[in-house]
């Protein structure tokens, strides 16, 4: 019995006349996510993307977990292939449907019959497998409204059974909405922020910055194994990490205190489009959620905003720190979060951050010190690494 | 050159350990229950483990437990006596300053309805045999001391223990965690009359994963796991044999452990006077710890960049215990020392590899640090 993916344009979250463009990175960002499960060939046949493994010693259940974390897809099916005649439609349903018949306690089967050329009706098909499954299974019956199981009969090109739909992760394919950079601190949010904006289309780069010896190499393994649990969703993302020691032991010598970590994100801003325009990302993201410390009050955000001239996306400003873990959880990315490591942002924390700030002090604050040259430095030395 | 100075979480396997393990899994890998030669060969490097071990410990080969290591040791000792002896009273005795694989299992039987009380240490880290006395009565049925605490050195009198529950009529069994103290310290948990006794392997430059339990044959705990009849059923399941052989094979080459401590004491007190003569260093050790342990604070910095650079200079000392990453130290805090040192605690760990130009090294790491990282 050969098992295949079905993915129908109408499960597809793809739009109007963008439609083919999508569909195509779609369907690549499933081969890159397949790269090493063994060989699949895709066809696209009367508004059906057909997945089909050309071995049999492909890794089929694990391509189909893989396939419930590719953003773009909000439903899809297994199915069977079948011979074109009604005994092995129905043999193939027993068969192959066995383990769900036996779980559910009701059923009904619908058929399409696309090719008109096979010997019988849609409604007859069904009625035929119908009374086969309720002849051979007494525990089960018929439900048209709601069924625990609705078996499919396709009589296309080939004859196809399958079971109950599988939910996908919907979104739109990533790529599909440019790139944009992700500033990973190490936390709960920004890995949450980075997948809610993956999942609105976009390709990622994440940019660390790191402060040894006041972070250590193990805050840095932490963040790439973050990253890494991020491109389960997003695919590929290139990751960045930006040597900060240096700005960040001049801000801690030569800028007031209450303002440290103000004038930190700035920096981190401005080096951040440096890297974004290096690598043609067009927005920024960040995990910041509105109150939740000292530097993500409304105006301390604004001025952090004035630092970049790319917008910068915030999906987390209005969740509850519940709800992004939350969502942490759900992409596993929490109880990495949470090991006790420092990060950048907590080296040199003020005792009283000021949380009303003015964009003129800061940026007097700022100017007391040549940023420039650390900057460029900063960027010239930060390291790139693929993560996938 | 890089130092390691880290000894009290793991030692680097001896040589000697590493060629009997690699041939007990080429030539020796039977299963030490069978009947036919190839487990008959592995019975009895399975038992003259046993005997290396029994002989460090000046016991009987049938007085020794193999387990996966430290902490289930002490698992078993506590859990098993607990149950053994839940019928004759229900209180338990142990120290403020115990490794987590003590402490959290006894703060387990505490919320299972045991009466536990952990004794405070004084600001020489050891606890009071007075104090003790006190706490002992005919209810106890465990006192659980460790040797050596293993983030600050100090020696506790587990040596002294049984004497006074004898006296106070007390049928309480004696578990001692030796883990930091074996192979560094002679221990005679006979003439002692210890009970029970905590070893491990990776401590004193064996394998990780082995580990053993003295129970004097007078006495009986109950299992832990329940299983075959490996290790007289007290801890079931297959032995894991190439571990247990280095574990033996290391306990064969700790050598001379007298002339080792006269050794690492002039090493210590060298090192001490050094870290004295400096800035803004203060010590946490008692000075009549154990010498292969020493605890120190470095005014105004705080650990984890400190650790973070000596690494970068090649030296490794860890911040309180390795088993702790990113906690207080409960036990720097037991010892009444205010947060701002607890938070700047580093330990540097020794073993009888422990070379002058390594400690040498770790004083040059320090000097940097104070010269390099920003105080908060």
């Amino acid at each position: 019995m050969k098992e295949i993916i079905l993915l129908k344009e109408g499960e597809l979250a793809l739009k109007g006349l963008n439609r083919s463009s999508f569909e195509d990175k779609l369907v690549k960002n499933i081969k890159y996510r397949f790269r090493d499960l063994g060989k699949f060939t895709f066809v696209k046949s009367q508004s059906t993307i057909v997945i089909e493994p050309e071995s049999e010693d492909v890794d089929f259940a694990q391509a189909v977990e893989r396939l419930k974390k590719v953003f773009g897809i909000v439903a899809f099916s297994t199915a069977a292939i079948a011979e074109k005649n009604i005994e092995s439609i129905k043999a193939t349903a027993d068969e192959y449907l066995r383990d769900q018949i036996l779980a559910a306690k009701t059923f009904k089967v619908e058929a399409k019959r696309s090719d008109k050329k096979f010997c019988m009706t849609s409604p007859e098909i069904s009625r035929e497998v119908g009374a086969y499954i309720l002849k051979k299974y007494p525990h089960i019956s018929v439900d048209v409204h709601e069924p625990d199981l609705k078996i499919t009969v396709e009589i296309r090109e080939r004859a196809y059974v399958r079971g109950n739909q599988i939910k996908g992760i919907g979104g739109m394919p990533v790529g599909s909405a440019g790139k944009a950079a992700v500033l990973m601190s190490g936390g709960i949010d920004s890995p949450v922020a980075a997948y809610m904006m993956a999942k609105r289309g976009l390709q990622l780069t994440a940019i660390h910055f790191a402060a040894p010896p006041y972070t250590s190499k193990k805050a840095e393994l932490k963040v790439r194994e973050l990253v890494k649990k991020v491109s389960a969703y997003a695919g590929r993302i290139y990751f960045a990490i930006v040597p900060f020691t240096e700005i960040q032991e001049h801000i801690k010598d030569e800028c007031p205190e209450e303002l440290f970590t103000l004038i930190m994100r700035r920096l981190m801003m401005e080096i951040a489009t440096r890297i974004a325009e290096k690598d043609e990302c067009h927005a920024l993201i960040t995990g910041e959620s509105l109150g939740q410390v000292a530097s993500q009050t409304l105006l301390a955000l604004g001025v952090t905003d004035e630092a970049t001239p790319l917008p910068v996306f915030r999906p987390c400003i209005g969740m509850d720190k519940q709800e992004i873990i939350a969502v942490a959880r759900k992409i596993d990315t929490f109880e990495t979060s949470i090991l006790p490591y420092e990060d950048c942002c907590t080296v040199f924390t003020p005792k009283h951050p000021r949380t009303r700030p003015t964009l003129e002090q800061v940026r007097q604050a700022q100017a007391l010190v040549d940023w420039e040259p650390m900057i460029e430095k900063a960027v010239a030395e930060t390291r790139f690494e693929p993560i996938s | 050159m890089t130092a390691y100075l880290d000894n009290s979480a793991t030692t680097k396997v001896c040589d000697e350990a590493i060629e009997k393990m690699c041939s007990c899994m080429k030539e020796c890998w039977g299963n030490p229950s069978s009947s036919h030669f190839v487990g008959i060969e592995a019975y009895r490097e399975l038992e003259s483990a046993r005997e290396a071990v029994a002989s460090a410990l000046s016991c009987q080969p049938k007085e020794i437990f193999f387990t996966s290591g430290g902490t289930e040791s002490n698992n078993l000792a506590i859990k098993g006596a607990a149950d053994k002896l839940k019928r004759r009273g229900n209180k338990i005795i142990t120290t403020a300053i115990e490794h987590p694989s003590v402490a959290s299992v006894c703060e387990k039987l505490r919320s299972g309805g045991f009466n536990v009380v952990a004794l405070k240490p004084g600001r020489d880290a050891r606890i009071s045999l007075d104090e003790l006395e006190k706490e002992i009565d005919e209810d106890t049925v465990l006192v659980s001391v460790m040797a050596v605490n293993n983030e600050v050195g100090s020696i506790q009198p587990f040596d002294k223990i049984k004497s006074i529950i004898k006296r106070k009529n007390s049928p309480a069994l004696l578990h001692v965690d030796a883990v930091q103290a074996f192979g560094k310290l002679t221990l005679r948990p006979k003439s002692d009359g210890i009970d029970l006794m905590t070893v491990s392997s990776h401590k004193i430059h064996g394998p990780k994963g082995a580990g053993a339990l003295f129970v004097a044959d007078t006495v009986k705990i109950n299992p832990v796991t329940l299983g075959g009849e490996q290790e007289k059923k007290l801890r079931p399941g297959t032995e894991a044999m190439p571990a247990i052989v280095g574990f033996g094979e290391a306990v064969r080459q700790l050598g001379n452990i007298n002339g080792q401590l006269k050794k690492m004491s002039s090493l210590r007190n060298d090192f001490l006077l050094k870290l004295k003569g400096m800035q803004g260093v203060s010590i946490n050790s008692p000075d009549d710890a154990l010498p292969y342990i020493v605890n120190i604070s470095v005014d105004g910095l705080r650990s984890e960049p400190v650790l973070n650079l000596l690494s970068d200079m090649g030296v490794c000392v860890s911040s309180g215990s390795a088993c702790s990453k990113g906690r207080k130290s409960h036990v720097l805090e037991a010892l009444g020392l205010p947060p701002e040192r607890v938070d700047s605690a580093i330990r540097i760990s020794m073993s009888r590899y422990t070379t002058e130009e390594e400690l040498e090294l770790f004083i040059k790491g320090i000097e940097t640090a104070q010269k390099v990282i920003r105080r908060r």
